[in-house]
């Protein structure tokens, strides 16, 4: 058999170097794409699992009149995007970290100028009052807001029981401080512990709730538990998180974010789209899950309610 | 693998924040505010970049490599491209073209100032890194490139005065470019023992 073979292979058959080397080099980049795309997968954003939380259900609860007919946001949104420094300054670090916090037993002290001063555990705290549910927007100072369905309790009927002396005019709020549970306090953030404070008649007002719960369940903890404050018409920071010491003063509290940073922070703190803050507008404002900002409304909407408890003040030096 | 290699290999590596941060908006998995973590990411890599960029002259100088010259223009781009991003996803996805506010966040908040600054002093730099304007320039392109001093101290400003705290990070970037400063401080070559 005769076995024919081509004398020389074709001048037209050789691959000239060029491509040749082009062919190499675009394979080689592929298998690389391939290995580092198949690497970079590893590392990709994932959803994680909100844990089934064993959060307790708080029983029935009575509507209030103060809730807003928003929509709320998800409780994913509201309890994985929080600023709560005592784990962390990014965030979703309070979703991650917080669960370092013991909310069993709790105790909250009652001092200052009251007459029954003393330190009670969150059931005697508790125990009297009746518990609504308060959907309430929340407006944070970084130009973002919610809806949130809190669960709680006028902050009011509180301070009645307990009966402030005449001198009290201001009631002053403290966090926690235990660098063991709140992992961000090992850094010197903020002038810990946090502190926060009210002026008497803002803290009575019907708006201002201190809230054990939201979504009918118990607070996470990274949203505060087991009882924080809500004042709605002033910015986030103002409603200060896991509080144990509810201090009746004289004396104007210096809440953490002033002392921090007087210039940027002022004690009142009300919402107010006229007063700018030097890192951020606060003309607007994102809700979350929304895409275009939307206007902000002085005291964020509950102008109605408390604008009077400023009647004569000038709010762009009381900010 | 040859250095054409490697430059492939990091011309895609540099592309994979982008496209982590596109399978993140598409899969939701950005967290509660995907617009801000876009914003950030971008910065992020926009500043890491530059600061690799800077990288580049003192690794020369101390470990004597040749090859890492070689990246440097593609990691500069890379910078300015991610803060060319950065600056988009502010105007397009954060404020969606708001001019008045963009207008006055330029001229009231110092750290959107500065990192305006940073960013339009990065063009000249984008634009004349080509061969022939290092050949038509001459010896005043490294004067203009020089720039990237500045840019640099201005991002990592710009960082350093977003939060409302002062948190690791910004810190640690901070150490880096004084690091990176200082190691240009040195005598270019130890004089000869004689």
């Amino acid at each position: 058999m005769l076995i024919k073979r081509p004398d020389d292979i074709k001048p037209s058959e050789i691959t000239a170097e060029g491509i040749y080397r082009q062919r190499r080099h675009f394979l080689g980049t592929a298998a690389a794409t391939t290995a580092l795309l198949a690497t970079g997968g590893l590392l990709l954003p994932q959803r994680e699992v909100v844990a089934a939380t064993d959060l307790r259900p708080l029983g029935s609860l009575t509507k209030s009149p103060f809730s807003t007919t928003e929509k709320p946001n998800s409780v994913e949104e509201i309890t994985r995007y929080n600023n709560f420094y005592e784990f962390g300054t990014g965030k979703e670090d309070p979703a991650k970290y917080a669960h370092t916090l013991n909310t069993e037993p709790w105790s909250v002290t009652i001092a200052g100028e009251v007459e029954k001063p003393g330190r009670y555990t969150l059931e005697d705290i508790l125990q009297p009052h009746p518990l609504e549910e308060r959907i309430y927007r929340l407006r944070c100072v970084e130009a973002w807001s919610m809806v949130i369905p809190w669960v709680g309790f006028p902050l009011a009927d509180l301070i009645k029981r307990f009966t402030p002396t005449s001198r009290a005019r201001y009631v002053e709020f403290v966090t926690l401080h235990d660098p063991e549970q709140m992992p961000g306090q090992r850094r010197p953030t903020l002038d810990w512990p946090y502190v926060e404070g009210l002026r008497i008649d803002e803290a009575m007002h019907p708006l201002t709730i201190l809230a054990v719960g939201l979504y009918g369940k118990e607070l996470p903890k990274q949203n505060g538990a087991p009882l924080r404050l809500v004042v709605p018409w002033k910015y986030g920071f103002k409603s200060i998180k896991s509080i144990v010491a509810i201090r009746f003063t004289e004396q104007m509290p210096v809440s953490t974010w002033s002392r921090s940073n007087p210039r940027e922070y002022g004690f009142y703190s009300n919402v107010n789209p006229e007063v700018r803050h030097p890192r951020w507008s606060q003309q607007r404002e994102r809700r979350i899950g929304e895409f275009r900002k939307r206007e902000t409304l002085p005291f964020n909407g509950y102008a109605e309610q408390v604008a009077h408890l400023y009647s004569g003040m000038d709010l762009k030096k009381n900010f | 693998m040859n250095i054409n290699h490697i430059k492939s290999l990091i011309f895609i590596a540099l592309l994979l924040p982008l496209l982590w941060l596109g399978y993140g908006a598409w899969s939701g998995t950005l967290g509660a505010n995907p617009i801000e973590a876009i914003t950030r990411t971008l910065g992020d890599w926009a500043l890491r970049f530059l600061l690799l960029t800077l990288t580049v002259t003192p690794l020369r100088r101390v470990s004597g490599w040749g090859w890492p010259m070689r990246l440097r223009r593609m990691l500069g781009l890379y910078a300015f491209f991610y803060a060319l991003l950065h600056l988009g996803s502010y105007i397009v996805l954060d404020q969606f073209f708001y001019w008045p506010e963009i207008g006055s966040d330029i001229i009231k908040r110092p750290f959107i100032t500065i990192g305006m600054a940073s960013f339009l002093m990065l063009i000249p730099l984008a634009v004349t890194s080509t061969d022939r304007w290092m050949h038509r320039l001459g010896r005043n392109w490294r004067r203009l490139h020089k720039l990237v001093y500045p840019i640099a101290i201005g991002a990592v400003t710009h960082y350093l005065m977003l939060a409302k705290v002062l948190t690791l990070e910004p810190l640690l970037y901070a150490v880096i470019l004084v690091v990176l400063l200082l190691a240009r401080l040195k005598p270019r070559q130890k004089s000869p023992i004689t």
